[in-house]
């Protein structure tokens, strides 16, 4: 069976990699490819690790505030690649007026503080199970 | 009563009789240390009240470093503040002190945190977003505008960049008139625990070291009253470590950095007493008490008896406060003020000198005026009418207390042995031990928090589930439009050739023996900017790029 290829990124000048680094063992715990790329990550190096791992989901660790300036960057780069397909998930701290501009743009799961890791893990394999099985 | 003493028989009936004593549960506390059901003096086995607390203002000050506790001088309420640019921080500072503040304390932007001017490709969309932007001297002299330095005392989180920031306030001070030798404030200074959790690095951890030892040097000869460093257990803690962890890395790190000045030549007494520490206030009350009780008693022993200091001053630990950060929930907001009024109770329990209450939006954003109102009000509320502060050390003599505050010394003890056995702290930070720790107990605390044998209120029990919207203060772009231009219309009007004669300069001493903090001084007055100046270091020393731990 494939499993699904998750790649976890801090982008941004921003250091606070709690959130990400347990969200990245809870995924591999529950049985994900998971691909952490470190701190200080360019849209550009994202999109790049994202297309050598052949990720399903990209998950994006934002705190800092900078989301409306990357967010749309990656997804841009994405669709230049041709990579269209993958999921893009944001987690942090994300005001309620900047979720529906960052869903218009093709983020398909805005995650804030205090949601459990489970919820996660379910939204990625409802999300991506079906392409994995049948790719 | 005699249900709840019966319940620890066990036996036949010893389910109901546990049913009737109230609460299955997991007694341990915030960090997953098991609490007993009930203390006595057995729990302190050869407690000796000389040797372990002593009275307040003596040795080892477990009590406190003062003999008269809160009633000398009640602990400095130092808020946290900047956002946008200089200006609008200027702003914010002349209200604070208008309303009677003589403390004032710069949250930088993350551009300039990471020693970034406001143009360059990762300042995107962060300049002015979590603090000011402060680019040049320029910068500085409208961040303090109409503010003497001479007259406040001034706290700047900086870190990698410290000697940048610090030198640019030098020469805002030299500008106003101010003397150097009466001058007094604090920056944060401690790169260790960028390393260990906050990540706001630089250099490798060798040279980052230098630059804090040319501080100590300094400043014991030209800013004698500065507070060279603040070694910070805040940040440690906020990244997923335990109590004792935070306890122990801090204190680790206070060692290595006076090792590292003994060996850069440095008298012992001649810098000691200017290091201050940094501590986090969690959720735990009792085991926070007992840490900051530890943190005194560890400190004064060190450095007596480890380095041999003979000044008083360089024993006595003295410590600022922030409540925790991390245990704020987005999920009913309002219940953040009862969260930090109990941190700031245990913090000033366990005898802090200086205070920062969270404020009940920063799970959201950036606080509103109307939050830090009341976080400041929570400070005054336990200062003037709890009666707390009337006797000092009210809880020694707890056996409950005492107990723990026995655990976490002799706890962070081992630690200093781990880490001593590693070669210091540089040498464990190296090895990754200190992540590896603080990563294992972020990841397990997490799971209890699923599996629900932690309790969050309003995140994994009592949850409401259509909540009102929250209104939160909005950061928009507009001041980095502002510093990029200004950056450039400094960059066309200054004389270049001597930025580049400063820059070289400070590029030859980093790469000789001598104290970087004057040449540092030329580059600042030349308007040398931030970026520029990290990155003549950077050409000299490199960056460092961590093995990220998971």
């Amino acid at each position: 069976m494939n499993r699904i290829r998750v790649v976890i990124a801090k982008p941004g000048l921003d250091g606070h990699d709690r959130g990400a680094k347990v969200i990245a063992r809870a995924l591999r715990d529950a049985g994900m490819e998971v691909i952490y790329t470190g701190l200080r990550q360019t849209p550009e190096m994202i999109v790049a690790s994202a297309l050598q791992e052949d990720a399903d989901v990209i998950g994006l660790s934002i705190l800092s505030g900078a989301h409306n300036h990357i967010c749309p960057k990656v997804l841009d780069l994405l669709r230049e690649k041709g990579l269209d397909d993958v999921v893009v998930l944001v987690g942090g701290i994300i005001p309620d007026v900047d979720i529906p501009k960052l869903e218009a743009i093709g983020v398909k799961g805005v995650f804030l503080p205090g949601t459990p890791m489970q919820e996660i893990v379910e939204f990625i394999q409802r999300e991506v199970r079906p392409r994995v099985e049948t790719a | 009563m005699a249900s709840v003493l019966n319940s620890s028989t066990p036996g036949e009936g010893a389910t109901k009789v546990r049913a009737a004593a109230g609460r299955e549960g997991d007694f341990t506390t915030i960090s997953g240390r098991p609490i007993e059901r009930l203390y006595t003096q057995q729990h302190l086995p050869g407690f000796d009240y000389a040797t372990e607390l002593g009275d307040p203002g003596a040795f080892p000050y477990t009590r406190g470093i003062h003999p008269s506790g809160y009633r000398g001088k009640l602990w400095t309420m130092r808020q946290f503040a900047g956002f946008g640019t200089p200006e609008e921080t200027n702003q914010r500072y002349r209200e604070l002190l208008a309303a009677g503040g003589t403390g004032l304390s710069v949250a930088f932007d993350l551009p300039t945190l990471m020693g970034r001017d406001p143009d360059h490709e990762l300042s995107l969309g962060e300049v002015g977003k979590c603090g000011v932007s402060i680019a040049s001297l320029a910068d500085m002299e409208r961040l303090f505008d109409g503010i003497p330095l001479a007259d406040v005392t001034t706290s700047m989180t900086i870190n990698s960049p410290a000697p940048m920031i610090f030198a640019m306030y030098l020469v805002v001070a030299e500008k106003q008139g101010a003397d150097w030798q009466t001058l007094s404030g604090t920056i944060q200074n401690d790169i260790l625990k960028e390393f260990i959790a906050q990540k706001e690095y630089i250099y490798p951890p060798r040279p980052s070291m230098r630059l804090i030892t040319d501080i100590f040097g300094f400043c014991a000869k030209e800013v004698p009253k500065w507070n060279t460093i603040s070694v910070s257990g805040y940040h440690i803690r906020e990244a997923g470590a335990t109590s004792l962890q935070e306890l122990a890395f801090t204190l680790r790190d206070g060692i290595e950095y006076v090792q590292y000045g003994i060996d850069a030549g440095l008298d012992v007494d001649e810098f000691a007493p200017r290091i201050s520490f940094f501590f986090n206030s969690h959720s735990d009350f009792f085991e926070e008490i007992a840490k900051f009780r530890a943190a005194r008693r560890l400190w004064a022993e060190v450095m007596r008896d480890r380095f041999g200091a003979k000044d008083e001053r360089s024993w006595k630990l003295r410590f600022h406060t922030q409540t925790a950060g991390v245990s704020l929930t987005a999920q009913q907001p309002y219940n953040n003020v009862v969260r930090t009024a109990l941190q700031a109770l245990a913090a000033v329990l366990g005898g802090t000198n200086s205070l920062h209450t969270n404020s009940l939006d920063e799970a959201l954003a950036l606080p509103t005026k109307e939050a830090v109102t009341i976080a400041l009000r929570t400070q005054q509320i336990i200062a003037h009418e709890s009666g707390v502060t009337h006797a000092v050390d009210p809880l020694g003599g707890s056996y409950f207390v005492e107990a723990l505050t026995r655990e976490m010394y002799d706890g962070a003890r081992q630690y200093f042995d781990t880490i001593d056995r590693m070669g210091g702290m540089v040498a464990a930070i190296e090895h990754g031990f200190p992540q590896k720790e603080i990563a294992e107990s972020s990841y397990q605390f997490q799971r209890a928090v699923e599996a629900k044998r932690k309790t969050i209120v309003g995140v994994n029990d009592f949850v409401i589930d259509d909540e009102p919207p929250f209104p939160i203060l909005y950061i928009d772009d507009t001041a980095s439009a502002t510093q990029i231009g200004r950056l450039n219309a400094l960059k066309a009007s200054r004389d270049n050739a001597a930025v580049a004669g400063a820059l070289a300069r400070l590029r030859d001493t980093a790469r000789a023996d001598g104290n970087t903090m004057y040449p540092l001084l030329d580059c600042v007055r030349a308007y040398a900017t931030v970026g520029e100046m990290c990155d003549a270091l950077r050409q000299v020393w490199g960056e460092y790029e961590e093995v990220p731990i998971v």
